[in-house]
């Protein structure tokens, strides 16, 4: 009897779904609901809310008022959302704003964990998924979605910009402290794979679950274990903490051991602050003191957010930009007729110089290896890296071939 | 060949318990405050953590805004909680003392989650450094681990702060009204004492205990809205485990799932958050009123 009831249940939501897809597809050739509605998801609250969050959306805005807020003549909205870092909350947001709110594009999502389950949703429904704020590289691999584009790094790129910088200067022995979830376990195994690759070898690792407060006892355990090179594979808080603790724990003071720090945001080395963030070599899509255009951007996005802006939030604007750009080219806000001219033209701002996009949604661009100034070479708030290498798009990020998309039959 | 415990070696193993330890004092000195409070007020006091991360920000603004610093702090920064505490008492909390304990515990989670999002919206998640004092910084070389010293002075400093309390309630004349005032306020009022008041009091040390616990995690942890709501659940199933309202047993919890704590991260570290919560399942099931509690 209950599991008649089950299945009918299960039947009848499945013709529901059925339906809601419908419409949508119906939709061609012009404006779905006469707008075109842009939703930032992503942490606002919680240990990722400071490298994307309200940045992001500001940074969407500052996108959709170069169009002057409109777009074929219809206006643009910007709707937020925060996900809370849990996939189930992001996936069923997505599908709300997709099938009630009439979303045409959702931007941002860090968490590689609630990215992916995103994902999952905006492929079935055709729609266009801007990531900047996640991380694993599998967004473009084996998870990769027609309407999905990812923007501003990967961990791949990280792994290649990080890793091997370190293996070249000798750090050819490695243990992970690795975020325990989607992110942390791709970027320590791209990044054992790079230096494997560049002669390294890994010793062990230790996996810390995510928004640990007290990272000591990991600290201990990467000591004892003898390695040169002690990789973090984690995030936000997370980096934060446990470069924090490392420092107080004297592991880098006696010149044994040194940190890598695999993901670092510029909003982590602000709250850090020079003197513990000091010498840290990190891999970044963006930084604001780059050239004449990344700072007259940045200093437009400062004066309207207070802080400067880091490559999740830089790249949300080159992200939507683009996608605004493409809608205009083709006359409509239809998902895969938006996505394909998105792949056809190239991504030319000041977030990226003829960025191209692969079929699998990866937008290929020139990253950065820099190192944290010391507190005696800062001219200033702000003034945090110095870039070392200007890694070529096509060496950080990997070929259409090598990523492992099903779609690179084209 | 170096004799190993159960495949880990002695070293690691002592390295892990101290650091153990040393959590486990913000864990006593937190819970301690909550058992305080919950026996002498029968409140569930969920703002507890947002006092925490309050007495860190306190001395963190008194040493950006003022340039006062720790050592100042570390009695100022509880007063100044204390004080919010009492406020809270006397124009909230007092009116729920009729009522069912959910009121009381409904209440603090709503101020809790109003400090928490006042404080992340004026200063961010990542947090701000505090840096450690100038003199606790550097450490012992203990032959097994490196020991900050001032992680070393959160030990004693917890330490001494537990037993004071402790001795204060169960062996001097004002703990003894306290805890009569407890089993039968109408009497002890009949002797004269300011119940009341006393119960503001309570309250304000229990919170002033927070924010103390505050200060001395603002050098280790980065000062941060969230600072509060990480602890806050692990401590309240220390209290849980300790039994309700059972001061002793707050303290010797606290320390003990430190340890514990500590061991899972030698042996099966992506366990190490949930431990204390398989714990507190199995005490439920087999000593519902906690391992110090009385059945009542």
């Amino acid at each position: 009897m209950i599991a008649r009831l089950l299945t009918g249940a299960a039947l009848t939501a499945l013709t529901i779904g059925a339906l809601s897809v419908g419409p949508a597809a119906a939709q061609q050739g012009k404006l779905s609901g006469d707008t075109v509605k842009i939703g930032v998801l992503n942490d606002r609250s919680g240990l990722y809310a400071d490298l994307g969050g309200e940045g992001s959306v500001v940074a969407s805005r500052m996108a959709a008022e170069e169009f002057g807020n409109k777009i074929l003549g219809k206006p643009i909205e910007i709707i937020t959302a925060d996900h809370q870092n849990k996939p189930d909350i992001g996936s069923n947001l997505a599908r709300q704003w997709i099938d009630q709110d009439g979303v045409d594009a959702i931007v941002d999502v860090p968490n590689s964990g609630v990215a992916l389950a995103v994902q999952e949703v905006t492929k079935a429904k055709k729609t266009i998924f801007l990531m900047e704020g996640p991380a694993t590289s599998r967004l473009t691999g084996d998870a990769c979605s027609p309407t999905g584009f990812h923007w501003a790094y990967d961990t791949h790129a990280l792994a290649v910009g990080t890793g091997q910088a370190i293996v070249k200067e000798g750090g050819d022995s490695w243990f992970f402290i690795t975020a325990d979830y989607a992110f942390g376990h791709q970027l320590e195994a791209d990044t054992s794979a790079e230096v494997k690759k560049a002669g390294g070898k890994v010793v062990g690792s230790v996996k810390a679950p995510l928004n640990t407060a007290d990272f000591s006892s990991f600290l201990l355990q990467a000591q004892s274990s003898g390695a040169k090179i002690i990789g973090l594979a984690n995030a936000g808080g997370d980096t934060i903490t446990s470069i924090k603790q490392a420092s107080e724990f004297g592991l880098t003071q006696s010149g044994q051991q040194k940190l890598a720090g695999l993901l670092i945001f510029l909003s982590d080395v602000h709250a850090l602050g020079l003197p513990v963030a000091q010498d840290l070599v990190l891999t970044t899509g963006f930084y604001w003191d780059r050239d004449d255009e990344t700072r007259a951007w940045s200093k437009k996005f400062f004066d309207r957010f207070g802080k400067m802006p880091t490559m999740v939030q830089a790249g949300s604007y080159s992200a939507v930009r683009h996608y605004l750009k493409a809608v205009e080219a083709a006359g409509t806000d239809d998902g895969p007729t938006v996505a394909a001219k998105m792949k056809e033209m190239p991504v030319n701002d000041m977030f990226a110089k003829n960025g191209t996009i692969l079929p699998n949604g990866r937008m290929v661009h020139d990253v950065y290896l820099a190192r944290v100034k010391k507190p005696s070479e800062s001219k200033g708030a702000w003034d945090y890296y110095q870039i070392l290498r200007t890694i070529p798009g096509k060496e950080a990020f990997a070929s259409l071939e090598e990523s492992g998309c099903k779609l690179a039959a084209k | 060949m170096m004799a190993t415990i159960f495949g880990i070696p002695p070293q690691a193993l002592f390295g892990q318990l101290l650091l153990g330890l040393i959590n486990g004092s913000f864990y006593a000195l937190l819970s301690l405050g909550l058992a305080v409070i919950f026996g002498m007020l029968n409140v569930i006091n969920f703002a507890h953590g947002a006092l925490y991360m309050m007495g860190a920000f306190v001395s963190w603004l008194l040493l950006t805004q003022l340039g006062i610093g720790y050592w100042w702090a570390l009695l100022l920064a509880p007063l100044i909680v204390g004080l919010f505490g009492v406020i809270l008492e006397k124009t909230l909390l007092s009116r729920l003392y009729q009522l069912d304990h959910l009121y009381g515990l409904l209440l603090t989670f709503g101020l809790a989650l109003i400090v928490e999002g006042a404080f992340r919206h004026q200063y961010g998640v990542s947090g701000q450094p505090y840096p450690i004092p100038e003199m606790l910084r550097g450490g012992q070389n203990l032959g097994f681990m490196f020991l900050p010293n001032y992680r070393g002075w959160v030990v004693v400093a917890s330490l001494v702060v537990c037993l004071g309390t402790w001795l204060a309630i169960e062996k001097t004349k004002l703990g003894a009204y306290l805890r009569a005032a407890t089993e039968n306020p109408v009497l002890v009022q009949a002797f004269g004492i300011n119940v009341p008041r006393m119960v503001t009091l309570t309250y304000a040390f229990g919170v002033a205990l927070a924010g103390l616990a505050g200060v001395l995690a603002a050098p280790i942890y980065q000062v941060s809205p969230l600072m509060g709501s990480n602890l806050i659940i692990v401590v309240f199933a220390v209290v849980v485990i300790g039994g309700m309202g059972s001061i002793l047993g707050a303290v010797l919890t606290g320390y003990g799932l430190g340890l514990l704590e500590g061991l899972t991260k030698v042996f099966y570290p992506e366990a190490s958050n949930i431990v204390v919560f398989v714990i507190m399942a199995v005490v439920l099931m087999i000593k519902p009123a906690g391992l110090f509690g009385r059945e009542r």
